[in-house]
Protein backbone atom coordinates (compact mmCIF):
# COMPACT_ATOMS: atom_id res chain seq x y z
CA UNK A 1 0.00 0.00 0.00
CA UNK A 2 1.38 3.54 -1.22
CA UNK A 3 2.35 5.72 1.72
CA UNK A 4 2.79 8.94 0.96
CA UNK A 5 3.27 11.48 3.86
CA UNK A 6 3.33 15.39 3.12
CA UNK A 7 3.39 17.66 6.01
CA UNK A 8 4.05 21.81 6.30
CA UNK A 9 7.47 22.67 7.16
CA UNK A 10 8.36 23.42 11.59
CA UNK A 11 11.09 25.63 12.14
CA UNK A 12 13.78 23.65 13.64
CA UNK A 13 13.82 23.91 17.66
CA UNK A 14 16.96 25.49 18.94
CA UNK A 15 18.49 21.75 20.61
CA UNK A 16 19.18 23.09 24.56
CA UNK A 17 22.20 22.81 26.18
CA UNK A 18 22.91 19.66 28.07
CA UNK A 19 24.07 19.37 31.67
CA UNK A 20 27.27 21.05 31.58
CA UNK A 21 29.91 18.59 32.47
CA UNK A 22 32.87 20.30 33.66
CA UNK A 23 32.35 24.10 32.85
CA UNK A 24 31.12 25.63 30.05
CA UNK A 25 32.47 25.71 26.79
CA UNK A 26 33.59 28.67 25.25
CA UNK A 27 31.78 28.83 21.71
CA UNK A 28 33.16 31.80 19.39
CA UNK A 29 32.26 32.38 15.84
CA UNK A 30 34.67 33.76 12.93
CA UNK A 31 35.38 37.13 13.97
CA UNK A 32 35.24 36.96 17.83
CA UNK A 33 38.04 38.50 19.78
CA UNK A 34 39.24 35.66 22.04
CA UNK A 35 41.27 37.49 24.46
CA UNK A 36 43.38 40.58 24.39
CA UNK A 37 45.61 39.32 26.36
CA UNK A 38 48.93 39.30 24.28
CA UNK A 39 51.10 36.51 26.75
CA UNK A 40 49.41 33.53 24.87
CA UNK A 41 50.47 31.56 21.69
CA UNK A 42 48.10 31.89 18.87
CA UNK A 43 47.29 28.48 17.77
CA UNK A 44 45.23 26.86 14.95
CA UNK A 45 41.68 28.71 13.83
CA UNK A 46 43.27 31.86 15.53
CA UNK A 47 44.56 35.16 14.46
CA UNK A 48 46.14 38.56 15.92
CA UNK A 49 44.57 41.63 14.46
CA UNK A 50 45.42 45.49 16.67
CA UNK A 51 46.96 43.48 19.52
CA UNK A 52 43.92 40.97 20.07
CA UNK A 53 43.28 37.81 19.33
CA UNK A 54 40.28 36.58 17.21
CA UNK A 55 38.96 33.30 16.28
CA UNK A 56 38.77 32.24 12.37
CA UNK A 57 36.44 29.19 12.62
CA UNK A 58 33.50 28.75 14.49
CA UNK A 59 33.85 26.53 17.50
CA UNK A 60 35.06 25.72 20.92
CA UNK A 61 38.26 27.43 22.35
CA UNK A 62 40.31 25.02 23.95
CA UNK A 63 43.28 26.28 26.05
CA UNK A 64 46.76 24.10 26.76
CA UNK A 65 48.74 26.49 29.07
CA UNK A 66 49.94 29.48 27.17
CA UNK A 67 48.58 28.23 23.80
CA UNK A 68 45.01 28.88 22.50
CA UNK A 69 43.66 26.97 19.51
CA UNK A 70 40.05 26.83 18.41
CA UNK A 71 38.28 23.30 17.67
CA UNK A 72 35.83 23.81 14.23
CA UNK A 73 32.56 22.00 15.20
CA UNK A 74 31.61 21.65 11.51
CA UNK A 75 34.66 21.09 9.75
CA UNK A 76 36.52 18.55 7.13
CA UNK A 77 38.47 15.34 8.32
CA UNK A 78 41.81 16.42 9.69
CA UNK A 79 43.77 13.00 9.58
CA UNK A 80 45.85 11.95 12.52
CA UNK A 81 48.42 8.68 12.69
CA UNK A 82 46.52 6.22 14.32
CA UNK A 83 43.12 7.08 12.73
CA UNK A 84 40.72 4.34 11.53
CA UNK A 85 38.99 5.76 7.90
CA UNK A 86 36.41 4.39 5.45
CA UNK A 87 36.97 5.65 2.35
CA UNK A 88 36.38 5.41 -1.40
CA UNK A 89 38.91 5.44 -4.17
CA UNK A 90 38.78 7.71 -6.76
CA UNK A 91 41.43 7.21 -9.12
CA UNK A 92 44.16 4.35 -9.76
CA UNK A 93 47.94 5.92 -10.73
CA UNK A 94 51.50 4.06 -10.85
CA UNK A 95 51.72 2.83 -7.35
CA UNK A 96 49.40 4.13 -5.57
CA UNK A 97 45.73 4.43 -5.02
CA UNK A 98 43.83 8.00 -4.39
CA UNK A 99 41.09 7.74 -1.75
CA UNK A 100 38.26 9.92 -0.84
CA UNK A 101 38.09 10.13 2.85
CA UNK A 102 36.04 13.55 3.21
CA UNK A 103 39.26 15.92 3.67
CA UNK A 104 40.96 18.67 2.32
CA UNK A 105 42.83 16.45 0.31
CA UNK A 106 42.34 13.32 -1.30
CA UNK A 107 44.09 10.55 0.73
CA UNK A 108 47.09 8.28 -0.54
CA UNK A 109 47.18 4.40 -0.24
CA UNK A 110 50.75 3.34 -1.99
CA UNK A 111 51.10 -0.19 -3.07
CA UNK A 112 53.57 -1.03 -0.82
CA UNK A 113 51.13 -0.04 1.80
CA UNK A 114 48.57 -2.86 0.94
CA UNK A 115 48.22 -6.00 2.09
CA UNK A 116 48.39 -8.60 -1.11
CA UNK A 117 46.11 -11.35 -0.86
CA UNK A 118 47.53 -14.41 0.94
CA UNK A 119 49.14 -12.43 3.22
CA UNK A 120 52.34 -12.66 1.36
CA UNK A 121 55.16 -10.47 2.23
CA UNK A 122 57.52 -9.37 -0.81
CA UNK A 123 58.60 -6.35 -2.79
CA UNK A 124 55.87 -5.27 -5.36
CA UNK A 125 57.35 -6.23 -8.65
CA UNK A 126 55.99 -4.64 -12.07
CA UNK A 127 53.25 -7.15 -12.64
CA UNK A 128 52.08 -6.11 -9.10
CA UNK A 129 51.58 -2.44 -10.43
CA UNK A 130 49.82 -3.56 -13.48
CA UNK A 131 47.26 -5.83 -11.39
CA UNK A 132 46.39 -2.68 -9.11
CA UNK A 133 43.06 -2.49 -10.93
CA UNK A 134 42.16 -6.43 -10.36
CA UNK A 135 42.68 -5.62 -6.27
CA UNK A 136 40.66 -1.87 -5.58
CA UNK A 137 39.20 -0.49 -8.49
CA UNK A 138 37.30 3.54 -8.39
CA UNK A 139 34.46 3.34 -6.06
CA UNK A 140 35.63 0.78 -3.41
CA UNK A 141 35.51 1.06 -0.29
CA UNK A 142 37.91 0.73 1.79
CA UNK A 143 38.43 0.72 5.54
CA UNK A 144 41.95 1.88 6.28
CA UNK A 145 44.71 3.54 9.22
CA UNK A 146 46.47 6.56 9.07
CA UNK A 147 50.37 5.81 8.68
CA UNK A 148 51.79 9.37 8.29
CA UNK A 149 50.97 13.00 6.98
CA UNK A 150 52.02 14.89 4.72
CA UNK A 151 53.65 18.40 4.77
CA UNK A 152 50.57 19.81 2.88
CA UNK A 153 48.11 17.65 5.10
CA UNK A 154 47.29 14.68 2.43
CA UNK A 155 47.11 11.70 4.32
CA UNK A 156 48.71 8.39 3.99
CA UNK A 157 46.91 4.98 4.65
CA UNK A 158 48.03 1.59 4.72
CA UNK A 159 46.11 -1.50 5.37
CA UNK A 160 48.51 -3.72 6.82
CA UNK A 161 46.62 -5.58 8.65
CA UNK A 162 43.88 -8.24 8.12
CA UNK A 163 40.95 -6.44 9.48
CA UNK A 164 41.64 -3.64 7.61
CA UNK A 165 40.87 -3.75 3.38
CA UNK A 166 37.92 -4.19 0.84
CA UNK A 167 34.50 -4.00 2.15
CA UNK A 168 31.69 -5.66 0.95
CA UNK A 169 27.95 -5.99 1.28
CA UNK A 170 26.54 -3.40 3.49
CA UNK A 171 25.63 0.78 3.96
CA UNK A 172 27.47 3.66 3.93
CA UNK A 173 26.38 6.58 6.16
CA UNK A 174 28.19 9.62 6.14
CA UNK A 175 28.31 12.21 9.10
CA UNK A 176 30.27 15.09 10.33
CA UNK A 177 33.78 13.77 11.57
CA UNK A 178 33.65 16.25 14.50
CA UNK A 179 30.53 13.69 15.92
CA UNK A 180 32.97 10.30 15.77
CA UNK A 181 34.12 9.77 19.46
CA UNK A 182 37.50 9.12 19.78
CA UNK A 183 38.15 5.39 21.44
CA UNK A 184 40.51 2.56 21.90
CA UNK A 185 38.91 0.13 18.94
CA UNK A 186 36.73 1.38 16.44
CA UNK A 187 35.23 -1.94 14.76
CA UNK A 188 31.88 -2.83 16.77
CA UNK A 189 30.17 -6.21 16.53
CA UNK A 190 26.94 -5.13 18.13
CA UNK A 191 24.60 -7.35 20.21
CA UNK A 192 21.39 -6.72 17.81
CA UNK A 193 22.89 -8.47 15.09
CA UNK A 194 24.73 -5.93 12.80
CA UNK A 195 28.42 -5.04 13.13
CA UNK A 196 29.64 -1.70 12.70
CA UNK A 197 33.10 0.42 11.72
CA UNK A 198 33.03 3.80 13.23
CA UNK A 199 35.83 5.97 10.67
CA UNK A 200 37.06 8.85 12.19
CA UNK A 201 36.25 10.98 9.37
CA UNK A 202 32.62 10.52 9.60
CA UNK A 203 32.49 7.61 7.42
CA UNK A 204 30.18 4.97 9.08
CA UNK A 205 29.97 1.42 7.30
CA UNK A 206 27.61 -0.83 8.56
CA UNK A 207 27.55 -4.40 7.54
CA UNK A 208 26.53 -7.91 8.30
CA UNK A 209 28.10 -9.93 10.68
CA UNK A 210 30.41 -12.37 9.01
CA UNK A 211 30.01 -15.81 10.33
CA UNK A 212 33.45 -16.97 10.23
CA UNK A 213 36.19 -14.79 12.16
CA UNK A 214 39.30 -16.47 9.95
CA UNK A 215 40.05 -13.69 7.26
CA UNK A 216 42.03 -15.81 4.32
CA UNK A 217 42.44 -12.87 1.69
CA UNK A 218 42.32 -10.01 3.77
CA UNK A 219 38.79 -9.18 2.16
CA UNK A 220 39.57 -9.21 -1.33
CA UNK A 221 36.54 -10.87 -2.72
CA UNK A 222 33.01 -9.25 -1.80
CA UNK A 223 30.62 -12.05 -1.13
CA UNK A 224 28.03 -12.29 -3.45
CA UNK A 225 25.48 -14.41 -1.42
CA UNK A 226 21.97 -12.11 -0.74
CA UNK A 227 22.24 -10.76 2.98
CA UNK A 228 19.35 -12.38 5.02
CA UNK A 229 16.49 -10.81 5.51
CA UNK A 230 16.34 -10.20 9.42
CA UNK A 231 20.21 -8.82 9.09
CA UNK A 232 18.58 -6.14 6.23
CA UNK A 233 16.18 -4.70 9.23
CA UNK A 234 18.51 -4.43 11.23
CA UNK A 235 21.22 -2.89 9.57
CA UNK A 236 18.51 -0.21 7.98
CA UNK A 237 16.99 0.20 11.73
CA UNK A 238 20.88 1.08 12.87
CA UNK A 239 21.44 3.59 9.60
CA UNK A 240 17.96 5.21 10.70
CA UNK A 241 19.10 5.48 14.24
CA UNK A 242 22.67 7.01 13.41
CA UNK A 243 21.42 9.40 10.87
CA UNK A 244 18.84 10.66 14.03
CA UNK A 245 22.19 10.87 16.33
CA UNK A 246 23.97 12.71 13.59
CA UNK A 247 21.10 14.95 13.07
CA UNK A 248 20.81 15.72 16.98
CA UNK A 249 24.19 16.23 17.07
CA UNK A 250 24.96 13.90 19.71
CA UNK A 251 28.70 12.28 19.52
CA UNK A 252 28.41 8.51 18.02
CA UNK A 253 30.45 5.59 19.47
CA UNK A 254 29.24 2.11 20.12
CA UNK A 255 27.03 2.89 22.89
CA UNK A 256 25.24 5.42 22.41
CA UNK A 257 24.12 3.48 18.89
CA UNK A 258 23.03 0.79 21.14
CA UNK A 259 20.98 2.57 23.23
CA UNK A 260 19.55 4.72 19.92
CA UNK A 261 18.59 1.00 18.63
CA UNK A 262 16.96 0.23 22.04
CA UNK A 263 15.02 3.23 22.31
CA UNK A 264 13.76 3.31 18.11
CA UNK A 265 12.56 -0.51 18.41
CA UNK A 266 8.88 0.51 19.50
CA UNK A 267 8.70 2.60 16.49
CA UNK A 268 8.66 1.15 12.39
CA UNK A 269 11.87 1.47 10.57
CA UNK A 270 10.73 4.29 8.42
CA UNK A 271 9.18 6.50 11.35
CA UNK A 272 12.57 7.01 13.07
CA UNK A 273 13.96 9.99 10.06
CA UNK A 274 10.56 11.80 11.19
CA UNK A 275 11.40 14.41 12.67
CA UNK A 276 9.34 14.32 16.21
CA UNK A 277 10.10 10.50 16.41
CA UNK A 278 14.01 11.29 15.97
CA UNK A 279 13.96 13.70 18.95
CA UNK A 280 12.09 11.74 21.16
CA UNK A 281 14.37 8.83 20.47
CA UNK A 282 17.51 10.79 20.94
CA UNK A 283 16.49 12.50 24.01
CA UNK A 284 15.92 9.08 25.56
CA UNK A 285 19.17 8.09 24.64
CA UNK A 286 20.70 11.54 25.89
CA UNK A 287 19.13 10.59 29.38
CA UNK A 288 20.52 7.02 29.87
CA UNK A 289 24.17 8.42 28.95
CA UNK A 290 23.94 10.67 31.57
CA UNK A 291 22.49 7.95 33.66
CA UNK A 292 25.15 5.57 32.85
CA UNK A 293 28.32 8.76 33.35
CA UNK A 294 26.82 9.80 36.77
CA UNK B 1 23.15 13.97 -12.57
CA UNK B 2 25.60 13.67 -10.01
CA UNK B 3 26.69 10.19 -8.86
CA UNK B 4 29.47 9.04 -6.91
CA UNK B 5 30.61 5.87 -8.65
CA UNK B 6 29.10 2.92 -5.91
CA UNK B 7 31.24 -0.11 -5.40
CA UNK B 8 30.15 -3.63 -6.05
CA UNK B 9 28.74 -4.66 -2.42
CA UNK B 10 26.58 -1.50 -2.06
CA UNK B 11 25.03 -1.83 -5.34
CA UNK B 12 24.50 -5.77 -4.72
CA UNK B 13 22.83 -5.01 -1.21
CA UNK B 14 19.96 -2.23 -2.91
CA UNK B 15 19.36 -4.48 -5.70
CA UNK B 16 18.79 -7.46 -3.26
CA UNK B 17 17.26 -5.11 -0.81
CA UNK B 18 14.69 -4.14 -3.40
CA UNK B 19 13.81 -7.64 -4.24
CA UNK B 20 13.04 -8.56 -0.86
CA UNK B 21 11.27 -4.85 -0.46
CA UNK B 22 12.98 -3.77 2.07
CA UNK B 23 15.13 -0.50 0.83
CA UNK B 24 17.64 0.87 2.77
CA UNK B 25 15.78 3.68 4.13
CA UNK B 26 12.75 0.68 4.86
CA UNK B 27 10.09 1.89 2.65
CA UNK B 28 8.54 -0.50 0.74
CA UNK B 29 8.97 -0.08 -3.39
CA UNK B 30 6.03 2.37 -3.38
CA UNK B 31 6.65 4.86 -0.27
CA UNK B 32 8.09 7.98 -1.05
CA UNK B 33 10.51 9.92 1.62
CA UNK B 34 8.28 11.91 4.03
CA UNK B 35 8.26 15.76 1.49
CA UNK B 36 8.04 19.28 3.26
CA UNK B 37 5.64 21.48 0.96
CA UNK B 38 5.79 25.40 1.67
CA UNK B 39 4.35 28.01 -0.51
CA UNK B 40 4.85 31.80 -0.61
CA UNK B 41 8.63 31.68 0.65
CA UNK B 42 9.68 34.48 -1.71
CA UNK B 43 7.99 37.74 -1.01
CA UNK B 44 7.67 38.96 -4.72
CA UNK B 45 5.05 39.23 -6.97
CA UNK B 46 5.81 35.80 -7.77
CA UNK B 47 3.66 33.00 -6.29
CA UNK B 48 6.22 30.32 -5.16
CA UNK B 49 6.59 27.23 -3.69
CA UNK B 50 8.80 25.27 -2.06
CA UNK B 51 9.22 20.92 -2.19
CA UNK B 52 12.03 19.15 0.02
CA UNK B 53 11.56 15.80 -0.60
CA UNK B 54 14.56 14.03 1.31
CA UNK B 55 18.02 15.64 0.34
CA UNK B 56 16.35 16.98 -2.78
CA UNK B 57 15.16 20.73 -2.86
CA UNK B 58 13.43 22.68 -5.48
CA UNK B 59 11.18 26.42 -5.43
CA UNK B 60 8.99 27.31 -7.92
CA UNK B 61 8.07 30.77 -8.96
CA UNK B 62 5.15 31.76 -11.28
CA UNK B 63 4.68 34.90 -12.76
CA UNK B 64 1.68 35.95 -15.09
CA UNK B 65 2.35 38.75 -17.83
CA UNK B 66 0.12 39.82 -20.47
CA UNK B 67 0.58 38.29 -23.94
CA UNK B 68 -0.63 37.61 -27.31
CA UNK B 69 -2.02 33.75 -28.08
CA UNK B 70 -0.25 32.03 -30.63
CA UNK B 71 -2.09 32.15 -34.15
CA UNK B 72 -3.05 28.14 -34.37
CA UNK B 73 -4.80 27.86 -31.10
CA UNK B 74 -6.45 31.67 -30.69
CA UNK B 75 -8.43 30.96 -27.94
CA UNK B 76 -5.86 29.69 -25.64
CA UNK B 77 -2.25 29.70 -24.22
CA UNK B 78 -0.09 27.34 -23.10
CA UNK B 79 2.44 27.95 -19.75
CA UNK B 80 6.47 28.66 -20.07
CA UNK B 81 8.99 26.63 -18.48
CA UNK B 82 12.26 27.75 -17.67
CA UNK B 83 14.76 25.58 -15.10
CA UNK B 84 17.88 26.81 -13.70
CA UNK B 85 20.18 24.18 -12.42
CA UNK B 86 21.78 26.37 -9.33
CA UNK B 87 25.42 25.47 -8.43
CA UNK B 88 24.50 25.10 -5.02
CA UNK B 89 23.67 21.48 -5.85
CA UNK B 90 26.44 20.07 -7.28
CA UNK B 91 29.60 22.03 -8.39
CA UNK B 92 29.20 19.81 -11.78
CA UNK B 93 26.42 22.53 -12.49
CA UNK B 94 28.90 25.58 -12.33
CA UNK B 95 28.89 27.99 -15.56
CA UNK B 96 26.99 25.97 -18.35
CA UNK B 97 27.25 22.16 -16.57
CA UNK B 98 23.25 22.72 -15.80
CA UNK B 99 22.16 23.93 -18.99
CA UNK B 100 21.54 20.00 -20.17
CA UNK B 101 19.84 19.25 -17.59
CA UNK B 102 17.65 22.13 -17.37
CA UNK B 103 16.18 22.04 -21.00
CA UNK B 104 15.42 18.20 -20.30
CA UNK B 105 13.56 18.61 -17.31
CA UNK B 106 12.02 21.94 -19.40
CA UNK B 107 11.06 20.35 -22.10
CA UNK B 108 9.39 17.06 -20.09
CA UNK B 109 7.23 19.17 -18.38
CA UNK B 110 6.45 20.91 -21.65
CA UNK B 111 4.98 17.51 -22.84
CA UNK B 112 3.46 16.69 -19.13
CA UNK B 113 1.11 20.36 -19.79
CA UNK B 114 0.90 20.20 -23.32
CA UNK B 115 -2.11 17.62 -22.80
CA UNK B 116 -5.68 19.04 -23.48
CA UNK B 117 -7.52 19.83 -19.94
CA UNK B 118 -4.48 20.05 -17.61
CA UNK B 119 -4.87 23.71 -16.92
CA UNK B 120 -7.62 25.47 -17.78
CA UNK B 121 -6.24 27.65 -20.22
CA UNK B 122 -10.03 29.75 -20.90
CA UNK B 123 -9.57 31.03 -17.84
CA UNK B 124 -6.31 33.04 -19.02
CA UNK B 125 -7.89 34.23 -22.19
CA UNK B 126 -8.33 38.29 -21.63
CA UNK B 127 -9.42 38.81 -25.29
CA UNK B 128 -10.20 36.06 -28.45
CA UNK B 129 -7.35 36.47 -30.53
CA UNK B 130 -5.55 39.74 -28.79
CA UNK B 131 -4.61 39.23 -25.02
CA UNK B 132 -4.43 36.80 -22.91
CA UNK B 133 -2.37 35.81 -19.84
CA UNK B 134 1.04 34.14 -19.84
CA UNK B 135 2.03 31.88 -16.81
CA UNK B 136 5.90 32.38 -17.00
CA UNK B 137 6.84 29.45 -14.40
CA UNK B 138 10.44 29.06 -13.18
CA UNK B 139 11.82 26.35 -11.35
CA UNK B 140 15.43 26.50 -8.87
CA UNK B 141 17.06 23.29 -8.30
CA UNK B 142 19.03 24.06 -5.07
CA UNK B 143 20.18 20.39 -3.45
CA UNK B 144 20.03 16.96 -6.21
CA UNK B 145 18.64 13.74 -4.02
CA UNK B 146 17.92 12.19 -6.15
CA UNK B 147 14.28 11.74 -8.02
CA UNK B 148 14.23 15.38 -9.15
CA UNK B 149 10.91 15.35 -11.64
CA UNK B 150 8.30 14.57 -8.70
CA UNK B 151 9.82 16.74 -6.66
CA UNK B 152 9.69 19.45 -9.31
CA UNK B 153 5.60 18.30 -10.37
CA UNK B 154 4.54 18.34 -6.73
CA UNK B 155 6.48 22.25 -6.33
CA UNK B 156 4.58 23.70 -9.68
CA UNK B 157 1.33 22.52 -8.45
CA UNK B 158 1.71 23.91 -5.49
CA UNK B 159 2.74 27.24 -6.80
CA UNK B 160 0.15 26.84 -9.47
CA UNK B 161 -2.49 26.69 -6.79
CA UNK B 162 -1.17 29.07 -5.06
CA UNK B 163 -1.19 31.97 -8.27
CA UNK B 164 -3.93 34.65 -8.32
CA UNK B 165 -4.67 36.09 -11.54
CA UNK B 166 -6.04 39.74 -11.16
CA UNK B 167 -8.80 40.41 -12.74
CA UNK B 168 -8.86 42.70 -15.88
CA UNK B 169 -12.04 44.37 -17.86
CA UNK B 170 -11.64 45.20 -21.47
CA UNK B 171 -12.86 48.65 -22.58
CA UNK B 172 -13.43 49.48 -25.79
CA UNK B 173 -14.29 52.85 -26.99
CA UNK B 174 -15.40 54.71 -30.43
CA UNK B 175 -12.82 54.42 -32.63
CA UNK B 176 -12.78 50.42 -31.68
CA UNK B 177 -9.20 50.72 -29.49
CA UNK B 178 -9.33 48.31 -26.71
CA UNK B 179 -8.31 49.66 -23.44
CA UNK B 180 -7.50 46.72 -20.75
CA UNK B 181 -8.32 48.61 -17.21
CA UNK B 182 -7.06 46.52 -13.88
CA UNK B 183 -9.16 46.38 -10.81
CA UNK B 184 -7.94 48.64 -7.81
CA UNK B 185 -8.63 46.17 -5.16
CA UNK B 186 -5.43 44.02 -4.61
CA UNK B 187 -7.49 41.03 -3.98
CA UNK B 188 -9.57 40.83 -6.51
CA UNK B 189 -8.50 37.89 -8.80
CA UNK B 190 -8.88 34.34 -10.18
CA UNK B 191 -7.62 31.56 -8.98
CA UNK B 192 -6.32 29.01 -11.34
CA UNK B 193 -8.18 25.39 -11.40
CA UNK B 194 -5.30 22.80 -10.87
CA UNK B 195 -7.67 19.66 -10.35
CA UNK B 196 -6.28 18.46 -13.37
CA UNK B 197 -2.37 19.14 -13.36
CA UNK B 198 -0.56 16.09 -13.26
CA UNK B 199 2.65 14.98 -10.66
CA UNK B 200 5.17 13.15 -12.52
CA UNK B 201 5.83 9.64 -10.47
CA UNK B 202 9.38 8.27 -11.67
CA UNK B 203 9.53 4.88 -11.45
CA UNK B 204 12.74 2.56 -11.48
CA UNK B 205 13.63 -0.79 -12.11
CA UNK B 206 16.35 -1.92 -10.26
CA UNK B 207 16.63 -6.01 -10.62
CA UNK B 208 13.24 -7.98 -11.03
CA UNK B 209 11.34 -4.87 -9.45
CA UNK B 210 10.61 -1.15 -9.64
CA UNK B 211 10.44 1.28 -7.12
CA UNK B 212 9.31 4.99 -6.51
CA UNK B 213 11.42 7.72 -5.36
CA UNK B 214 14.60 6.80 -5.85
CA UNK B 215 17.33 8.07 -4.03
CA UNK B 216 20.95 8.49 -5.35
CA UNK B 217 22.01 5.36 -4.23
CA UNK B 218 19.47 3.20 -5.84
CA UNK B 219 19.70 5.76 -8.85
CA UNK B 220 23.05 4.29 -9.15
CA UNK B 221 22.18 0.90 -9.39
CA UNK B 222 19.07 1.58 -11.77
CA UNK B 223 19.14 1.23 -15.39
CA UNK B 224 16.23 2.24 -17.14
CA UNK B 225 13.38 4.71 -15.75
CA UNK B 226 9.72 5.62 -16.72
CA UNK B 227 8.52 9.17 -15.91
CA UNK B 228 4.73 8.75 -15.76
CA UNK B 229 2.66 11.86 -15.19
CA UNK B 230 -1.04 11.15 -13.78
CA UNK B 231 -3.77 13.24 -12.95
CA UNK B 232 -5.68 13.05 -9.41
CA UNK B 233 -8.21 11.16 -11.41
CA UNK B 234 -5.73 8.58 -12.46
CA UNK B 235 -5.69 9.19 -16.60
CA UNK B 236 -2.04 9.78 -17.98
CA UNK B 237 -0.75 12.64 -19.68
CA UNK B 238 2.50 11.57 -20.87
CA UNK B 239 4.99 9.12 -21.02
CA UNK B 240 8.83 8.92 -20.79
CA UNK B 241 11.95 6.52 -20.76
CA UNK B 242 15.15 7.44 -19.59
CA UNK B 243 18.21 5.24 -18.90
CA UNK B 244 20.41 3.09 -20.85
CA UNK B 245 18.41 -0.60 -20.15
CA UNK B 246 15.41 -1.77 -21.65
CA UNK B 247 12.22 -2.07 -20.21
CA UNK B 248 10.04 -5.47 -21.22
CA UNK B 249 6.49 -4.68 -22.35
CA UNK B 250 5.16 -6.51 -19.52
CA UNK B 251 6.99 -4.25 -16.86
CA UNK B 252 6.13 -1.69 -18.77
CA UNK B 253 2.00 -2.54 -17.57
CA UNK B 254 3.20 -3.36 -14.35
CA UNK B 255 4.71 0.10 -13.90
CA UNK B 256 1.80 1.92 -15.32
CA UNK B 257 -0.65 0.42 -12.65
CA UNK B 258 1.75 0.96 -10.08
CA UNK B 259 2.23 4.70 -11.53
CA UNK B 260 -1.44 5.50 -11.35
CA UNK B 261 -1.97 3.63 -7.58
CA UNK B 262 0.86 6.06 -6.14
CA UNK B 263 -0.09 9.13 -8.49
CA UNK B 264 -3.95 9.25 -7.23
CA UNK B 265 -2.43 8.85 -3.35
CA UNK B 266 -0.29 11.33 -3.92
CA UNK B 267 -2.77 13.85 -5.17
CA UNK B 268 -4.55 13.18 -2.32
CA UNK B 269 -1.75 14.50 -0.15
CA UNK B 270 -0.81 17.29 -1.80
CA UNK B 271 -4.19 18.46 -1.93
CA UNK B 272 -4.65 17.73 2.12
CA UNK B 273 -1.72 19.91 2.86
CA UNK B 274 -2.31 23.13 0.37
CA UNK B 275 -5.79 22.72 1.95
CA UNK B 276 -4.21 22.66 5.76
CA UNK B 277 -1.81 25.48 4.73
CA UNK B 278 -4.37 27.58 3.41
CA UNK B 279 -6.46 27.31 6.46
CA UNK B 280 -3.76 28.21 8.44
CA UNK B 281 -3.64 31.66 6.59
CA UNK B 282 -2.19 34.58 7.68
CA UNK B 283 -1.22 32.64 11.06
CA UNK B 284 0.57 30.66 9.67
CA UNK B 285 4.60 30.65 10.88
CA UNK B 286 6.57 31.13 7.98
CA UNK B 287 9.63 29.13 7.95
CA UNK B 288 11.54 30.13 4.61
CA UNK B 289 14.88 28.92 4.39
CA UNK B 290 16.18 29.92 7.28
CA UNK B 291 13.80 27.47 9.61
Amino acid sequence: MAAISMRLPVARKPVGPSAPRGGEKHLVAPGDTITTDTGYMRGHGTYVEDEKLIASVAGAVERVNKLICVRALKTRYNGEVGDIVVGRITEVQQKRWKVETNSRLDSVLLLSSMNLPGGELRRRSAEDELAMRDYLQEGDLISAEVQSIFSDGAVSLHTRSLKYGKLGQGVLVQVSPSLVKRQKTHFHDLPCGASVILGNNGFIWIYPTPEQKDEEAGGFTTSVEPVPLSDREVITRLRNCIVALATQQLMLFDTSILYCYEASLPHRIKDIIKPEVMEEIVLETRQRLLHLEG
Amino acid sequence: MASKKKSEGEKLYIVHGVQEDLRVKKKSCEDYRCAEVETDVVSNKKKTARVKLGHTDILVGVKAEMGTPKLEKPEKKKLEFFVDCSANATPEFEGRGGEELGSEIASTLNNVFSSEGTVDLKSLCINPREHCWVLYVDVLLLQCGGNLFDAISIAVKAALFNTRIPKVRVLEDEEGSKEIELSDDPYDCIRLNVDNVPCIVTLSKIGYRHVVDATLQEQACCLASLLISVTSKGTFTSMKKVGKGSLDPESIFEMMETAKKVGKSLHVALQKVLDEEESLGTSRQKVGFLG
